[in-house]
């Protein structure tokens, strides 16, 4: 690993001043930051430290909402008590990631960071890759390209977010609370992540120096009706082929209020198919039409080469998240 | 059985020394090879620091406080093993993909291959060398012993430390990505299969040792309090 200064910041001001270093990287539980840096995909010159800011608490808000502190790891963040009866969907899209070691170390601030594990991406082997370096171009898109996006890509660069908790923080229609040395803003999670146009080295619309503090979910709509589907290439540990949380708020006559339809794995943020769950308002599990549903969560995908079979994988796995979500 | 135990711990203190003397030699000969096999193409220029401050760190381990001079790029595993001398705590993979190195930190398990020792300051730390009870196996570690839970060995230590925090971590009532119903605290005592092999799958065994593996987790998940 290369060498590095290491800060430890006891106040959010001190870290975010800290952070004016251009060359500074935030470290939550580090467990994608420290890979990145073995592998020479980052570089940073100095790693602040953020554990020591006092973010880690989960407490509830005036307006009936949950505010998660960004140093809140993973695995109490999914079994926090509060996420577990009123966002078991957040539990479920968390308890799907990684690995019971990596979620006792991943904060929910580093989550949302989580760079792409694109190959040509994560190996400084490879010379192509637009996140890496920008204007080398893209290997991945004539080379092994089964993982990438079917959604949302561009020229430059076809990798996916891989994130679960994204995926279901979307779904919930949190938001995320930032501070820099300019003050405090709130970001949507829909506007969180971007899609990589011709700035794939951009993962996110954090500025420069901006540290997440929190992030706040509104009053839970979904606690009885919810499923996390993750599609994925081995039972358990591994990343999304696609994945799909879904929400449904339901009134007494069984019709839908409100649903909420995300997906993960097939884009360059986790994609919110609006349109989808908007053709769900008002419908009931028997008249709703879910092939139609699902056609429209895939509205516009592009194959590549090799990853054609993630548009029916998509499809279906919209429509199996749906009924599983009605009948819980 | 604690004989047996005693005498195997006695024998691998021996043949680590020699292990480790020819594993040093192999690794020497096999360098000049592979550094210019895996020669990189030169990467973008930031400032990085030639060589990055020193600090002086106290790790907790194993109930002893120790001392060390560390420059922040130090991973715990590295603290462990190359400083303090614990090398019951594996190098698997290096990137948290096995779960060899997995050891206790306050409790909790975590890879200490992706985190940095400067970030485990005041935090009560153990690994594979710290589970045994007053000098003899825990139940878990003789349950290992007992069905036969390993081939290689190589991945134990890591095995162990996870398996110690797992059982804790379902008694608590955690859930986890099998458990059917999260509004349900889980029973002590009743993990299913499906349930040890989902939580345990942060650690990998290349020699497929599994259902043994399952086998001593759930022997001591259900007899031990």
């Amino acid at each position: 690993m290369i060498a590095f200064d290491y800060a430890r910041p006891t106040t959010i001001d001190a870290a975010v001043a800290t952070a004016a270093n251009t060359h500074a990287r935030f470290i939550g539980g580090g467990t994608n930051l420290l890979d990145l840096i073995k592998g020479g995909v980052e570089q940073p010159a100095l790693l602040i430290d953020v554990n020591h800011l006092d973010l880690s608490a989960v407490e509830e808000l005036s307006d009936g909402g949950l505010r998660i502190g960004a140093t809140a790891r993973n695995s109490d963040v999914a079994n926090h008590a509060l996420v577990r009866e009123r966002y078991p969907l957040l539990t479920r899209a968390l308890l799907a990631g990684a690995s019971p070691q990596l979620r006792n170390m991943a904060t929910v601030g580093g989550n949302l960071m989580q760079r792409t594990r694109c190959d040509y991406f994560v190996d400084t082997g490879f010379a192509r890759c637009n996140k890496r370096h920008p204007g080398s171009g893209c290997a991945a898109r004539d080379g092994q390209n089964h993982l990438h996006a079917i959604l949302g890509a561009s020229e430059q660069c076809v990798a996916v977010n891989p994130s679960d908790m994204s995926v279901a923080l979307l779904a919930l229609g949190a938001t995320v609370n930032l501070r820099s040395v300019a003050g405090d803003r709130k970001v949507a999670m829909a506007d969180f992540h971007r899609l990589p146009e011709d700035h794939p080295e951009r993962d996110t619309n954090l500025n420069p120096g901006e540290l997440i503090v929190s992030v706040d979910l509104p009053s839970p709509r979904f606690a009885q009706k919810y499923h996390y589907l993750k599609v994925r290439e081995r039972a358990s540990f591994a990343f999304a082929l696609v994945a799909v949380a879904v929400g449904l708020d339901i009134d007494e006559g069984g019709g839908v209020r409100e649903a909420a339809i995300a997906l993960g794995g097939v884009a360059h943020k986790p994609w919110l198919a609006s349109a989808a769950a908007a053709l769900l308002t008002g419908k009931t599990a028997h008249d709703a039409d879910l092939d139609a549903v699902a056609a429209a969560a895939v509205s516009g995908a592009q194959p590549l080469s090799r990853n054609a079979y993630k548009i029916p994988m998509a499809k279906n796995a919209v429509v199996r998240a749906i009924k599983t979500a009605m009948e819980a | 059985m604690k004989d047996r135990s005693k005498r195997a711990a006695d024998s691998q203190s021996a043949i680590n020394v020699d292990r480790r003397t020819f594993m040093g030699t192999v690794a020497c000969a096999g360098a000049g090879i592979s550094f210019g096999a895996l020669a990189q193409p030169a990467p973008s220029t930031p400032p990085v620091p030639a060589k990055s401050r020193h600090a002086t760190i106290t790790l907790n381990v194993n109930g002893v406080a120790h001392e060390l001079d560390v420059e922040p790029r130090v991973t715990l595993l590295a603290a462990l093993r190359d400083r303090i001398g614990l090398r019951g705590t594996k190098k698997g993979c290096d990137r948290g993909q096995c779960g060899a190195c997995t050891v206790l930190v306050d409790g909790r398990r975590i890879n200490s291959c992706l985190t940095l020792a400067v970030m485990h300051e005041n935090q009560s730390i153990t690994t594979v060398e710290g589970l045994a009870v007053n000098g003899e196996p825990s139940p878990l570690q003789a349950a290992f012993m007992d069905f036969d839970a390993f081939q290689c060995g190589f991945c134990t230590p890591g095995q162990l430390c996870s398996a110690v925090a797992m059982i804790g971590e379902a008694r608590a009532g955690a859930a986890s990505a099998v458990t059917v119903d999260l509004t349900a605290a889980s029973k002590r005592g009743a993990l299913a299969d499906a349930e040890i092999r989902e939580r345990m799958s942060g650690n990998i065994c290349r020699c497929g040792a599994y259902p043994n593996i399952v086998a001593a987790i759930r022997h001591t998940a259900t007899r031990t309090g």
